[in-house]
């Protein structure tokens, strides 16, 4: 079983533009692991390089900001990858 | 193989490539629209590899790779990244890939990368893969070294690699100063006396300079220039203190700006683009009138060049990697880009000038490929 990820217009290079795609893990650390084994190179641009959340991203498990990589996903769950716009 | 000019902006990529005789040009583009491209150069040793430096506003930054002179590419597998921090240290992360350079010619393959926070990486499979050069990162003196910034974040810039010596490197950071390693990057050694840092308590600090942009020689590797925050510079190597040739420069016009190009035959031919660097430092055309000056003797002489520029109201303002030469002697085309968006070419040594694209994004680079 897995959940479904939403992918956000500035990833879609990664997922071949699909909107949506599936991926494993009982945690957000473990979904985008999941993500990273099929579309290398995603995680660094959400993630860097010393495990935090980069300033401008923001992830939903259902309805719930995630704010730790730890944060609990379950089975069917629906992930939000968000991308803040900023400056101009 | 016609040239191309490479142009990094803050919105994609594009080239300008001119036909045979350099008299009509053709802007392409963009590649990677949105994309903010600090950094394009191509591999002297490999002329299809191309290396690109981007980020977007909101993703990590990244390394792209072309190897078919730019028309497809490939992302890094793994981009520039700051060793996973210990318990009590400062977790640093790479907020943008700043600078590229190609390694030695003896190391195909082999790549140089400077980031923001200042960070030095290496790739040696073309770029697939960067590691942290730990002999700067995390050097016992970085903290001190880097400690200044920009308002743009820590800028690690100007890697430079000996022609006779693929060990003996030089880098600059923004604001910090110049360093050299001559043992491939070990250990590493501030190289700032004699340059001024009027912005520091102490006038005779080792460190804590601000190099805009350092420049080696490629056929006379002693021979180094420096375009500095506080005026233009001289090393002849083995000596260790910079003499500062922009002295020679008019009064009225000073010695700030950001790039500085060589010749790439004639060690002791350089240009520079003057900046305001009076009051709150506005870095644009001093008088809105832009110019280029040239030495032809190592800097005891400079001469202006604004023919085919603006003459007045232009108030341009050029970073310091968006200046390049190519090497079509005798007639040596020189190529600079603004911040306004505009890309200018002279096909004579910067005598005579035009415009050959405008309207683009701000101007981060301008590089020349064969």
């Amino acid at each position: 079983m897995s959940c479904t990820v939403h992918i956000p217009s500035p990833l879609r290079s990664y997922t071949a533009g699909a909107l949506k795609v599936p991926a494993d893990g009982t945690t957000l650390e473990e979904v985008l692991a999941s993500l990273e084994g099929r579309f290398t190179g995603i995680r660094f641009r959400l993630v860097d390089e010393q495990s935090r959340i980069r300033p401008h991203i923001r992830f939903y498990v259902n309805a719930r900001e995630a704010q730790e990589l730890s944060a609990p996903v379950g089975t069917s769950d629906t992930v939000h990858v968000i991308c803040a716009l900023t400056g101009g | 193989m016609a040239a191309t000019l490479w142009i990094g902006t803050r919105k994609g990529a594009f080239t300008v490539r001119p036909d045979a005789r350099r008299r009509s040009w053709k802007l392409s583009g963009p590649q990677f629209l949105g994309h903010i491209i600090h950094h394009i150069v191509q591999d002297p040793r490999e002329p299809r590899v191309l290396m690109m430096a981007a980020k977007t506003g909101h993703l990590g930054p990244t390394v792209y790779r072309s190897s078919d002179r730019g028309r497809t590419w490939q992302e890094a597998g793994q981009p520039p990244a700051f060793r996973k921090a210990a318990d009590g240290e400062p977790a640093r992360a790479v907020q943008k890939v700043f600078w590229l350079t190609p390694g030695h010619a003896s190391e195909r393959g082999s790549w140089y990368a400077g980031s923001s926070p200042a960070g030095l990486f290496r790739s040696e499979d073309c770029g697939e893969r960067w590691e942290p050069v730990a002999g700067f990162n995390d050097h016992p003196m970085r903290s001190k070294w880097v400690g200044f910034g920009t308002p743009d974040g820590e800028l690690l810039h100007s890697v430079r690699i000996d022609s006779r010596d693929p060990k003996h490197l030089y880098l600059a950071i923004s604001a910090g100063g110049v360093f050299e390693s001559t043992d491939g990057g070990a250990d590493w050694t501030p190289l700032n006396e004699g340059c001024a840092a009027d912005f520091l308590p102490d006038p005779n600090a080792q460190f804590g300079h601000d190099p805009h942009c350092l420049a080696m020689h490629p056929r006379a590797p002693d021979r180094l220039y420096q375009q500095n925050h506080c005026g233009i510079y001289r090393l002849d190597r083995p000596a260790r203190r910079w003499v500062r040739i922009g002295q020679a420069m008019p009064k009225n016009i000073g010695d700030v700006g950001f790039p500085i190009v060589l010749h790439p035959t004639d060690p002791d031919t350089a240009w520079v683009i003057p900046m305001d660097g009076q009051t709150v430092w506005p870095r644009t055309s001093i008088g809105g009138k832009p110019a280029v000056y040239r030495t032809n003797d190592g800097g005891r002489r400079w001469r202006r060049f604004d023919d085919g520029l603006p003459k007045s109201q232009a108030w341009l303002t050029v970073l310091r990697q968006a200046m390049c030469t190519d090497d079509r002697l005798p007639q040596l085309g020189l190529y600079f880009g603004t911040t306004g968006g505009e890309v200018w070419a002279s096909v004579n040594s910067g005598e005579i000038w035009r415009c050959i694209a405008r309207h683009l994004p701000e101007i981060y680079s301008v590089t020349h490929a064969i």
